[in-house]
Order: structure tokens, then sequence, then C-alpha cells
């Protein structure tokens, strides 16, 4: 038990008021997770928040061409936006090829975005089916899912990414200088 | 403006055009100056002004037409680009609203105020739902604050020269209204177990970021007014977050909803954008304060010397991680430093303007500026910084800037 949720039970227990525990000012209205449900779209990396649904590499080619080459390229290459595909390799070289399959940390982040932001002439027009299938799609043509892979909330958490330990933490600060005034270097 | 004032303020910029080519010369002498006609009594004495503006909101002088926001144009789809805050040619240390700088990821959307919500859930005691109204209703501060972009000053990493407004422009300061976040998030009661705020914005990116939690309650604001007027549309009107020192991407403008969690989301904009590439291959994520960084304004390349003798090099400085205690200025590249003078307000997290006086002469100089913040951090050279980062990265870049000054009195930037 949390120890909030303790003082509330003691509050409770003993009878008395929890205005100290209530809102201060009173204002806004009080809603419910099922209220907002429409809202909240979040997909962590654990899989919260990912719907009930699945889709296929065979379903999302045929909505990848119709509704993402346009922008991204038939082959994910990248034209009037971001190259999805490839760039395996050179995240070492000084000039690196950031792509899903080369650079993101979590299978979790193509569907949390895809499905808020893409297509980006109609956001949030995607099914969680359709959703699922542009994502195996996109994991399939970097090579990371088979031709015959079908993800859901439960399967797609799962997909191990490249470049998953790829990422640090802030050290800074990591550069330094004197302040030398005088005959300086 | 109606059609009798613009045919007046074309009448008004046809007589004055003659004055004003006068002063056109780059480097002008006591001696030029001296050989000018008598004074004359310009037309705009002798003749009744423009009728007063009622109903028009204010705009600069026709002659100020070229201080305007602009961008690299390199960008590839409408509503997904940058532009930039014309430093080159401000004075102060607050942006005018019309001029803060603009990066958005899905466009500008048209927010109606009364339809917009605000909505706070997850780990909290009891998820709550506001309105604009009631936003505004909580105990309100004021505060200034810059706001930077983390690809500010980006140029810098790839030796690509540009104005003081293409390299240093996605950096702007207001005085921003509302509510500090802590006071919204008591509303709802944060559980002890919520580490992270996802905060999401409303439009079509649905823009969204992980913060901690810590940053939430020390001094993240939830502001609905910049400089006094309500925000911009494109700064996030009716509502954005505001957190100082951070970067700007964190700052999510139009912002809807704020969900507590145990863990950060993973977005998008964490992972696969605003995380830094580094020489070995791994990238650095959650870099989220901006470091110390100054810049000269005054001369810069929108600002070429025009007299020889006495004049004042001026700019600005900044820190993410509190008040600049020093700026030092060296007019020889690098070798010797001479103190600035800093003006005040000197404020936390805002834009610090500095001055030194000069004496130039026609010689070629190389001129810059060095920031210190009063954690004690100082300003590194790009040297010091490609050195630990290499290259590849595309955020955070805070060296020193140097400007080269020609003996025409012209200015470019250069790497030192």
């Amino acid at each position: 038990m949390s120890s909030r949720n303790r003082v509330l039970l003691m509050a409770a227990l003993l009878g008395l008021s929890t205005s100290l525990l209530a809102q201060t000012y009173q204002i806004g209205r009080k809603t419910t997770e099922a209220q907002i449900a429409p809202w909240v779209i979040d997909a962590f990396p654990s899989g919260a928040g990912l719907p009930a649904g699945k889709g296929t590499v065979g379903e999302g080619r045929k909505l990848y061409e119709t509704r993402c080459a346009a922008c991204h390229g038939m082959k994910g290459e990248g034209t009037l936006a971001d190259r999805l595909v490839g760039g395996m390799d050179t995240l070492k070289s000084g000039r690196p090829v950031k792509t899903v399959g080369s650079y993101w940390p979590y299978a979790t982040t193509l569907y949390d975005y895809v499905n808020r932001a893409m297509p980006y002439d109609s956001p949030q027009s995607f099914t969680p089916n359709e959703v699922y299938s542009v994502v195996a799609y996109v994991l399939h043509m970097n090579g990371i899912v088979g031709a015959d892979a079908t993800l859901d909330a439960a399967t797609l958490p799962k997909v191990k990414m490249p470049n998953s330990a790829g990422f640090t933490t802030d050290p800074r600060p990591d550069v330094s200088n004197i302040p030398c005034t005088r005959d300086c270097k | 403006m109606t059609t009798t004032s613009d045919g007046s303020r074309r009448r008004f910029l046809r007589q004055t055009a003659a004055i004003g080519a006068t002063f056109g010369g780059v480097v002008a002498t006591r001696d030029a100056l001296a050989q000018e006609s008598p004074l004359v009594v310009p037309p705009w004495t002798k003749t009744p002004g423009l009728p007063l503006s009622e109903g028009n909101y204010g705009m600069p002088s026709p002659f100020e037409k070229n201080v305007v926001r602009r961008g690299r144009k390199d960008y590839r789809m409408p509503g997904s680009g940058s532009i930039m805050t014309p430093h080159g040619n401000l004075r102060g240390t607050i942006t005018p609203s019309g001029l803060v700088f603009e990066r958005s990821h899905g466009g500008v959307p048209e927010v109606d105020p009364a339809q917009h919500r605000l909505v706070i859930h997850g780990l909290v005691r009891q998820p709550l739902i506001f309105t604009m109204d009631d936003i505004v209703r909580f105990p309100s501060v004021s505060k200034i604050h810059f706001l930077e972009c983390s690809g500010n000053t980006s140029q810098g990493w790839m030796n690509r020269p540009a104005t003081v407004q293409l390299s240093h422009g996605l950096l702007s300061s207001c005085e921003w209204t509302g509510v500090m976040l802590s006071t919204i998030l008591d509303e709802a009661g944060v559980a002890p177990n919520a580490s992270w705020l996802i905060a999401e914005g409303a439009d079509s990116a649905g823009l969204n970021r992980s913060i901690p939690i810590a940053k939430c309650l020390e001094d993240t604001m939830l502001v609905y007014a910049q400089n006094g007027e309500a925000l911009r549309p494109e700064n996030g009107y009716p509502l954005r977050l505001l957190l100082p020192g951070w970067e700007g991407n964190m700052s999510i403008k139009w912002v809807r909803r704020l969900r507590l969690a145990s863990e950060p989301a993973m977005t998008r904009w964490e992972t696969a954008m605003y995380t830094e590439s580094m020489p070995d291959g791994t990238a650095r994520q959650f870099t989220f304060v901006m470091e110390a960084k100054s810049v000269i304004t005054d001369p810069a390349p929108e600002r070429p010397l025009r007299a020889h003798g006495f004049m004042e090099i001026r700019g600005i400085a900044w820190s993410g991680n509190g008040r600049i205690k020093r700026v030092d200025v060296s007019t020889d590249g690098g070798r010797n430093w001479r103190q600035a003078e800093l003006h005040d307000p000197v404020l936390n997290r805002a834009l610090t303007r500095f001055t030194l006086p000069w004496q130039w002469k026609g010689e070629p100089a190389l001129i810059m500026s060095r920031a210190m913040d009063e954690t004690g951090y100082v300003q590194p050279t790009h040297r010091q910084l490609v050195a630990v980062r290499g290259t590849a990265n595309r955020y955070h870049y805070n060296a020193i800037q140097p400007w080269q000054i020609a003996g025409d009195g012209k200015v470019t930037n250069v790497f030192a």
C-alpha cells in the first residue's frame, strides 16, 4: 500500500475529513479514465497502452504503398519525408544514417508515432489493425521481422530493435574551458 | 490599414527615400559626414502625420520591413520546419511576440480556446479536466525566460557559416504568464510512484515528451500569455508548457494532456529525434538542459561596422543552469579577453545583455564572447566541444561564436 493510501485509510478509519488530501482550489471537473479514453493513445515500451488488434506484413505492404510511399519512398528510402530503412552500421561513421532500423530503440515507439501522427495528411485515421500492419511492414523492410510476421499488443513489445542498447544518459557537463584572459593558448 | 493610410504611407516612403540614401554607405568617416549639405526641415515635419491606428494591431515602421523571421528554407514538409528570430536586428532581452522563433512538426493548429481542454490523469489521486477559464482562475505567475530549440546553432557542428539569425535564431525570450504546473498537479494529487509526466499537444503531430517529475514540480509553468498578450498560435495558443532552461521541444505547445507515469513513454521525439550521436556510435538520450552560451549580435554579419572610432560591442548570454555570472569578450581571436558589462536585469534562465566599449581603426579583427554561469561553467570553444562530442551530433552545440571583421567593416561567420 502506498503511503498516501495508508493515510487515506487511517483517515477513513478515524472518521476524519480527508480535506487535506483533496483539491485546494476546487477548480476543474473530475473525470475518469473511461471518459478520456479517446484521447489516451500512448504506447509504452512495456506494451502498456497498445490496443487490441493485429496486423501483418502483407497488409502493411498494401497500406504502405498507398498511404506512406509518396513521402517515404517505395522502399523506405526517404523522399519528402524521413528515410525509414537501412543505415545499419553507419552509427560510428561520423555520418550516421538514422532510420527505424538503424537507430530507433523501441518498436512500440513506431506504433505510437504512426498511430498519432501518420499519415501526415490525415493523422489518427488508421485503425489499430492498420497501424500494426504498417509497423510490421516497416520493421520487415528493415529485416527485423519476417515476411509472415503478425504483430499485436503481446508480440510488438518483444521485437528486439538492433540499436536498443545504443543509448546512454546525459553526462554533462562533459566539456570544460578555462576563463583565461591574457596571452591565452 | 485603410486605403487612405496606405496611400499616405507610400507617399511617406517616396518622400523619405532620398534622405535615407544618404546613410547607405558602409564605412562613413567623420570627414564624409562633414561634407553633407546643411540640415533641411524634413517633409514629415511639414505635414500632419498618419491618422491614429485605431482598430489596427500596431506594426513596426516600414523602414524595419527587413526585420522578420527567416528559415533556412531546406525543410521539405509544409508545417514541419523552423523559422528564426532576427537577433542581428534586435536590441533587448525580450523578443517581440511576432519575432519569436517557430519550430513545429505538424503545422500550426487553429485551436478554439472555448473547446480546448487540459486533462491530467494516470498516476494521480483524481483525474481532472480543465477548460481555459478554469486554468486562468488558478493563482498566476509571470516570469522572464528564454526558450531555445536544442538544434539552435547546430550549424556549428558542420562548420556551416550563417548570419546570427540563421545560426542563433532558434532562441527567443519572453515574459511568460500562467500557472505553476505544480499548482495544478497538486489539485490532481501526484502518486508517490509517478516519476515522469508525459505531455502531449493538440496539434496533428500530437507531439509528446516525457518529463522528469522533479522538473515539473521545480519550475515548469503552464502558460497562456507571452509578453502580456495571449500566446501566438505558432507558440502554442491557447496553452503550452514552459520548461525554463530545457530544450524547447519539451515545452509542449497546444498542450492538452498530462499523464503521470512511472516510466518515460520513449516517444519518437526522445529517441529518434533530439538524441545526440557520439563518435563511438552511441547516442545520448534525455539531454534536457541548454548549457551556457553567448553571441555578439552587434557587430554581426547583419550589422557590418559602418564607422571608424568608438563602437560598443553588444551581445546576449544565457544559461539553462541559472544566471549568467560573467561574459568576456576578445577582439584578437581569443588571445586576450576583457570582461564585458552585464546589464540588468540578470535573471535566472533568461537572456542577459552585455556590452564592451571598443575602438575600431579599420584593422581586420576576430571578435568573440565567452559566457560563464553561476555554476562556474565556462562556454567552450568549438575545438573543445568537438573533441568530446565529435561532429555527428545535431543538438546542444554551445561553443564560442567567432565573427571575422574585415578592413571594410564586413562581418563573416568563421570558426576558431
